[in-house]
């Protein structure tokens, strides 16, 4: 697995904000890798990335930070804005579909470009006796304008070849995304 | 995979498996390596499986992968045994191409070119971010996904004549706003009359070659050098939303764990959910619809501004190419109502079909087909024999062959600008990284999908036709 992410990405800057720690660093052989929140893989036709994390919250917050980096540079945008995030899903995968698609959203609607997630809760709860996940966020960001260069749009999250893992105390997350 | 080569352009997936009938593709050589690489081929045994697909799962020359059915699929399924599926939609619902002709020659543009395209670009939102110019009310948005084009036209925007060279007359009679969530009409309200961003386009292009003159003529298409406008968009966020909505809904209902693919989903069409999805489905195909008439009649107000007139500017036709749409076709020697999917794949109707417009009914339909920004786009013509072949469908455009991060290490915008420039073609863009991503080399060769498309019949070849001012939003 290369662990360098992708020349395409834009935004590499650790979101930060309370209740996050760095993500380790990654040993391949004895060559010692720079901690990565998120990677592209090869897609033909869209994009999919692959977003890490110590726990779902943070495997989240940081795919929130992939996507947002295929439209426009993150690390880049003042985080003078807030704005809220609720979610409700019957599965994690759907969770990951309802999550990135507000930021879609927030863009369409509010014109709101994402700086970073500030905090993120995700609450496993039962409902008419099925699993319930509710997600609650914080982001922080700022209006749309010609100072900040949009230079791709996400149509859609899809759940095209999702995968969501969690494995020796990492979690992956893989989403294809339609361009 | 079994693959059977049937004749130069067709190949055939046999039924196999939980496959309910063959997949058929038309592609070259060539082309059908290209779709190997990828799950192109998979997908269409997939969507082979669904319930209700009659005669075959359809894949044309310009198909690539996409999600549950590949891009460029065709499938028809039975009203009342079969099913209706947003992913074999799309989530750029009425994603489609309009072109307008002129009676303007290149050389009439020489001097203006650059100010037309400024023009333009001023003019028609790219509203990636911002939005379009209207403010709209929820009450007039509803409004406009009742009545699409027509819409349009009644508030000023453009002709009455318009709506005769729009497929289904711009408006699907079937749409409702009932079944259409808060947050979908709420990502539809800003972005009316814009064009997005990503492979959608703008461009002023002129006649390169005509290959069939009498077809050309009924067209609008005269000779060579004449100006045309196309305009490639479709329905925005609110189509989009529609589609990512239903696809959560179909599945809390129905469940996935039969699919292959979790995008394969689906709903009986004649099901609660199947036409709670269909009516939505056909508003934001009104919107596009409306979309794309609203930014041609700004096209038309620069040429009359910087031209002095819009001299014989007229649309010569608007297609839908991602779509489901109830039509009739024979099976089994049967004629019979069936729910046709396109995504990624254009209507392509012979001569008499009561679907046409009555000034092109004895030619075929006009199909438009864009190759990527910069590159060549054709006028195909409808046939009798797409029927027998395909539904009534052909290709929709180029296809990728290049991922966006690899296109953006090998292509920088302002290079291509350049290339382009000493082609004499003009661009204006909001974003030089989305133009690299973009890059003609990233796509597959249009030429080659529609020699496939002539030679096997499914759309005849009318004209080609070359940019010479590119707007990308």
């Amino acid at each position: 697995m290369a662990l360098v992410a992708d020349s395409g990405s834009a935004a590499q800057s650790w979101p930060g904000g309370p209740g996050f720690k760095k993500p380790m660093n990654k040993k391949i052989g004895n060559i010692d890798c720079v901690p990565i929140l998120y990677e592209f893989l090869p897609h033909m036709a869209d994009a999919k990335f692959r977003a890490y994390g110590h726990s779902l919250e943070e495997v989240l917050a940081n795919a929130a930070t992939a996507l947002v980096s295929l439209m426009w540079a993150a690390d880049r945008v003042r985080p003078i804005r807030k704005e809220s995030i609720k979610v409700e899903a019957s599965s994690l995968e759907q969770l990951t579909v309802k999550f990135l698609t507000e930021f879609l959203y927030l863009l369409d609607v509010k014109s709101f470009l994402l700086a970073k997630v500030e905090s993120i809760q995700v609450e496993e709860a039962q409902k008419d006796g099925r699993k319930l996940y509710r997600l609650e966020a914080e982001v922080a960001g700022d209006s749309a304008s010609p100072e900040y260069e949009i230079y791709g749009l996400v149509k859609a999250v899809t759940y095209n070849e999702m995968k969501i893992e969690k494995t020796d105390g990492l979690w992956l997350l893989e989403v294809v995304v339609d361009m | 995979m079994d693959l059977v080569r049937i004749s130069e352009y067709s190949w055939e997936i046999p039924k196999s498996g939980q496959m309910r009938v063959p997949a058929r593709i038309y592609a070259s050589k060539r082309l059908i390596d290209l779709a190997g690489r990828d799950q192109t081929l998979q997908q269409a045994k997939n969507v082979a499986c669904l319930p209700g697909i009659q005669r075959m799962s359809y894949v044309m020359p310009d198909a690539h992968q996409g999600y549950g059915f590949p891009i460029g699929g065709v499938a028809a399924f039975d009203l009342d045994e079969g099913i209706i599926s947003p992913g074999g939609v799309g989530y750029d619902i009425n994603c489609g191409v309009r072109l307008l002709r002129t009676d303007f020659k290149e050389s009439d543009l020489v001097a203006r070119k650059k100010e037309l395209l400024a023009e333009i670009f001023k003019e028609v939102p790219a509203g990636v971010g911002k939005g379009g110019v209207t403010k709209l009310s929820s009450r007039v948005l509803k409004e406009i996904l009742i009545k699409g084009a027509r819409w349009a036209v009644e508030g000023g925007y453009g002709l009455a004549e318009d709506l005769d060279r729009t497929e289904e007359g711009g408006q699907m009679k079937e749409a409702s706003c009932e079944f259409i969530s808060e947050r979908a009409l709420e990502r539809g309200i800003p972005q009316l009359g814009t064009l997005g961003a990503g492979n959608h386009f703008l461009e002023i292009q002129k006649v390169d070659e005509i290959y069939d003159e009498k077809v050309a003529l009924a067209f609008g298409i005269e000779e060579r050098d004449q100006i045309l406008v196309m305009i490639h968009c479709g329905s925005r966020g609110l189509g989009h939303q529609i589609a990512t909505d239903y696809i959560e809904l179909m599945g809390n209902e129905f469940g996935f764990k039969d699919l292959p693919d979790r995008e394969l989903i689906n709903a009986p069409f004649k099901s609660r959910l199947g036409q709670q999805y269909y009516k939505s489905m056909c508003a934001a195909v009104n919107y596009a619809f409306a979309n794309r008439q609203m930014i041609a009649h700004w096209v038309r107000s620069v040429f009359e501004k910087v031209m002095g007139e819009a001299r014989g500017m007229r649309q010569i036709y608007d297609v839908c190419h991602n779509v489901a749409k109830v039509e009739k076709h024979t099976v089994n020697g049967q004629e019979k109502m069936l729910c046709v999917h396109r995504k990624g794949a254009t209507r392509s109707f012979g001569p008499g079909r009561a679907e046409i417009p009555a000034v092109y009914r004895y030619v075929g339909q006009p199909v438009l087909i864009p190759g990527s920004m910069g590159t060549a786009s054709y006028i195909l013509a409808g046939t009798a024999e797409a029927e027998e072949l395909s539904f009534s469908s052909t290709a929709h455009g180029a296809g990728r062959v290049m991922s966006r991060n690899e296109a953006l290490r090998r292509f920088r915008g302002e290079q291509i600008r350049e290339e382009l420039a000493k082609k004499g073609i003009e661009l204006k863009a909001t974003s030089w990284k989305g133009v690299a991503e973009e890059a003609a080399a990233a796509y597959k060769d249009v030429d080659e999908v529609v020699k496939v498309s002539h030679e096997t019949g499914l759309g005849k070849l009318v004209a080609r036709l070359v940019p010479v001012g590119v707007m990308k939003g």
